[in-house]
């Protein structure tokens, strides 16, 4: 049977470097199988994360070759093996352990986001109407499975650090969810514009590239919020007339 | 006491997934403080991974449906030996709690008038289950999820419960390590709700993930409580079978609804040639009416791969056991033969199946267009667990309640596709209420220290030790032995057999030592899960030697038929004092007149 030779980063917050190991593929894999082979044969003790192997949960995120990406989604033969194949944690969070790290900043930042508020329902039986035409959009954003890649490769955060005053492609998509639901009846643009700073996006697209759910974030959700957050706080006749408004 | 970080709460409720959540929601909206513990990240629970939809009578689709005839189909489904009171609650409550989802932001698909659309499936009468594409199980917990974090609920993500506490006989708390770092953690609570999920990680080939280790089946078991039901698991049929990685992961029953056929290594379409007399009427007698039926002709019966779940399963073992399966021990599910039949077959498979085509593309490189499927059953679901009162969810135990996959009672022997998201939103919430209602007659427990070193003595023996062996090992000899003996057909002379390997690999665990330190180490985390899932395989496996008849998820072909006397009973289990498994059969409480009287009038 053939063999693949992988580096593995191995370490924690405090340092640590990659790791050579050796192991046998079998046909199909995927390298989250041979991560937990080398755990399961050599490594008992390396730190990863998995749950559905289906690309369904967004736990097992890493980056193989250099590139973010679901561990159980990558299939080996989609990766060259004349040389070792380089599998590493994220790098826009703080290192928990070897492939894990510390995503709970995300976890943060979405209770800040105002929750769902709903006009009152449209029947007397407490139900409300819905084109589906009209949550299209929606539906597509709320396929997120939170894997957290496209934070990992903004920029804003990976290189510029800005976790204190952005929210990341993730939170903006989500922010979208909520803005475009059709029953939805909170206003989040000046958050958006103050709080997530949403303007230090500047549309280079790394997010949109990485999403295994392939949700348009670039275009469908940060451009449409950047639009909307210009026509509140920045367009003179929309100013006015908001005078006269209610959301 | 000082030496472990300790936490205080009303009422503490571990595993968040649609149970644990729902719960969780309900009790903090009483105002009490409420801990929710779980051992991945909040969001990644098995939950996530739900397909088909959630099953409710909400009568959008079609409106002669109600709550009667959910009822008696979630009966007819469990063959008459569930709690008939939880059914009914189920189904008279589901629509409420799926409405709920909506008010807190979920957006399931729509009718042409704007409502929430229902689909059919599997053993429901009529279109019934609320759902989004095929990741209705992402919606609900997602929904779940964002409405809970604004509740004040106090998230322990990352932590794994390893012993639930007992003050006299109640239970008041929870000991746990987090997997960062290994840390032992106490949980004192007035109430603790158990949401723990499945236990699909006995078998080999599962649909579950790896959280899927029975852990709340065998704390609430240690802590005294009873099981029942145990040995009702249900084998989906088609599941991946190849390239080996993706073994196990699920293949909707949406490919045969749409004319997919199965066919053995001989290229024979097996599932004509053993169709149960009772089914005879109902299904087709050529290969021509079934493709008619799947193409929506009224007037043709369902093609024999329509049959019931647990009859497909078996039918596909049966081949396989006499040489006709495929080369990776599947059978053959075939989808692309109905370009015989249609001109743009590609372009409509695709259209139908979207998630399934992508599935074997990416995962199996296999254009299913073009090529059969490689299909086997797969372990997807277990009817049995903690047992629990079905208007209160309370176990035998006081303090200790169960909801969820890890509760049992409402599926009986078999469980209809989209009862379970439902039975999560219905009972997760009764849980939570009935827990609350609890929790403030009490006052805090006194946590007893012994109790808690010699958890933790156990816990961490694995690593004082020099023996040899490996826990991935173990888990791995186990999940063979009881996919091999105490699988989909199921006899006396095996499961004798699997007891007996019960107790060698329960020696085996004895003797792991572990390397390296308690800092997220999964060796680690493995070896305290083996005691959870040798539990639950040692009470599957009695239960099922007891049940000496075929009924639903339980097939034996020493007992192939169905025997009355079996259908007026259960069996529970319990630790008796001397620390062995006990069984006991109980009687099936007399059905009130009224629910009665639906199931005949519904036939
Ligand atoms: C592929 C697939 C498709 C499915 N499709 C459908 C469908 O369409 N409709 C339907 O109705 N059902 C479906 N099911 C079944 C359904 O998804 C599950 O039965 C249900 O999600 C179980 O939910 P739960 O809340 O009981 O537990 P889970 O969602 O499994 O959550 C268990 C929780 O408990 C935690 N936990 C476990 N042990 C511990 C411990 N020791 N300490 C702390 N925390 C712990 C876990 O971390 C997790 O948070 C499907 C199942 C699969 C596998
Ligand atoms: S488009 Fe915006 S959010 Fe996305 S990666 Fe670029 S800067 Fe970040
Ligand atoms: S938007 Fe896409 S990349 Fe970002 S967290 Fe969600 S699924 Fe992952
Ligand atoms: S394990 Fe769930 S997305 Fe990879």
């Amino acid at each position: 049977m053939a063999k693949a030779a992988f580096k593995i980063w191995r370490g924690s917050s405090e340092g640590g470097e990659f790791v050579s190991y050796t192991t046998e593929i079998s046909p199909g894999m995927v390298v989250l199988d041979a991560v937990l082979q080398i755990q399961g044969e050599q490594a008992g003790d390396l730190a990863c994360r998995w749950n559905c192997k289906a690309g369904k949960c967004g736990s097992c995120s890493a980056e193989i070759n250099g590139n973010p990406k679901l561990m159980c989604m990558t299939r080996m033969n989609t990766l060259p093996t004349d040389q070792p194949i380089t599998v590493e944690p994220m790098k826009a969070f703080p290192l928990k352990k070897d492939l894990v790290t510390d995503v709970s900043w995300n976890y943060r930042v979405k209770e800040k986001i105002k929750k769902f508020k709903p006009r009152p329902p449209d029947a007397p039986d407490g139900t409300w109407r819905m084109m589906q035409e009209d949550i299209d959009r929606v539906q597509e954003f709320r396929k997120c499975i939170e894997c957290f890649l496209c934070q990992d490769v903004c920029h804003v955060l990976r290189d510029h650090h800005k976790h204190e005053e952005f929210i990341g492609p993730r939170f903006l998509v989500y922010a979208a969810a909520l803005e475009m639901h059709p029953l939805d009846t909170e206003n989040r643009l000046r958050d958006l514009k103050d709080e997530s700073n949403i303007g230090l996006c500047n549309i280079t697209k790394c997010c949109t590239k990485v999403c295994p759910e392939g949700i348009t974030i670039t275009d469908n959700a940060i451009i449409p919020l950047k639009e909307r957050v210009v026509g509140e706080f920045y367009d003179p006749i929309t100013r006015f007339l908001n005078l006269f408004r209610k959301k | 006491m000082a030496e472990y970080q300790t936490y205080e709460h009303d009422v503490l409720v571990i595993g968040a997934g649609g149970a644990g959540l729902r719960a969780a929601i309900e009790a903090s909206a009483a105002g009490v403080s409420v801990g929710l513990v779980c051992k991945s990240l909040l969001g990644k629970a098995h939950t996530v991974m739900a397909e088909g939809g959630v099953a409710a009578a909400m009568a959008n689709v079609d409106d002669r449906d109600n709550w009667r005839v959910h009822f008696s189909d979630t009966m007819r489904g469990g063959q008459y030996v569930n709690n008939w009171r939880m059914a009914e609650l189920h189904a008279k409550e589901a629509p409420d709690r799926v409405r709920e989802l909506e008010a807190w932001g979920a957006v399931f698909d729509r009718t042409k008038d704007g409502r929430i659309l229902q689909r059919n499936f599997g053993g429901h009468k009529y279109p019934r289950l609320a759902h989004v594409g095929d990741r209705t199980g992402l919606e609900m917990i997602r929904t779940l999820q964002d409405h809970g974090i604004h509740q004040g609920i106090e998230v322990y993500m990352e932590v794994t419960v390893i012993g639930l506490l007992k003050d006299g006989e109640r239970v008041t708390g929870a000991f746990a390590y987090e997997r960062e770092h290994g840390r032992f953690r106490i949980f004192k609570a007035k109430a603790v709700i158990l949401a723990t999920g499945g236990i699909g990680r006995a078998y080999k080939i599962t649909s579950n993930s790896w959280e899927g280790t029975g852990d709340g089946h065998a704390l609430a078991y240690d802590a005294g409580a009873e099981l029942i039901d145990m040995e009702f698991i249900q084998f989906h049929p088609t599941g991946m079978v190849y390239p080996p990685s993706v073994r196990g992961i699920l293949v909707t029953e949406g490919v045969r609804g749409e004319g997919g056929i199965l066919k053995n290594s001989e290229g024979r379409r097996f599932m004509f040639d053993d169709i149960p007399d009772n089914y005879k009427d109902q299904t087709a007698d050529s290969p021509e009416e079934g493709w008619r039926y799947t193409q929506g002709d009224k007037n043709a019966r369902r093609p024999p791969e329509l049959l019931t779940r647990d009859h497909v399963a078996r039918c596909i073992v049966r081949e396989v056991k006499a040489g006709r399966g495929t080369p990776n021990g599947g059978v053959y599910l075939d989808i692309a033969w109905i370009k015989e039949k249609i001109s743009n077959a590609p372009e409509h498979i695709k259209k139908k199946l979207p998630s399934m085509y992508h599935q074997f593309k990416q995962l199996a490189d296999l254009d299913i267009t073009e090529q059969p499927m490689e299909v086997g059953p797969t372990t997807h679901y277990i009817m049995g667990g903690i047992r629990v009162d079905a208007e209160t969810q309370a176990s035998t135990v006081p303090g200790l309640f169960a909801a969820g996959e890890c509760a049992a009672g409402i599926n009986g022997a078999n469980r209809l596709g989209g009862n379970s998201l439902s039975d999560l939103l219905v009972f997760g919430k009764r849980a939570g209420e009935y827990a609350v209602e609890f929790a403030k007659e009490q006052t805090q427990g006194e946590i007893n220290q012994s109790q808690i070193e010699e958890i933790k003595r156990r816990a961490l023996e694995a690593f004082e030790r020099t023996g040899s062996e490996n826990p991935f090992h173990i888990q791995h000899d186990l999940q063979a032995m009881m996919q091999d003996l105490v699988g989909i057909v199921r006899n006396e002379d095996e499961m004798q057999r699997a007891l007996v390997g019960i107790k060698e690999l329960q020696e085996r665990r004895k003797k792991i030592s572990l390397t390296g330190n308690i800092d997220f180490n999964p060796s680690w985390h493995t070896a305290l899960d083996l005691h959870n899932l040798l539990t639950v395989s040692e009470a599957i496996t009695r239960a099922a030697i007891e049940r000496k008849e075929s009924r639903g998820g339980q097939y034996r072909e020493d007992y192939s038929a169905k025997n009355a006397e079996f259908g007026k009973v259960n069996f529970t289990i319990k630790k008796e004092a001397g620390g062995n498994m006990q069984i006991e059969r109980v009687p099936i409480p007399e059905m009130p007149a009224e629910l009665k009287q639906i199931i005949e009038e519904m036939g």
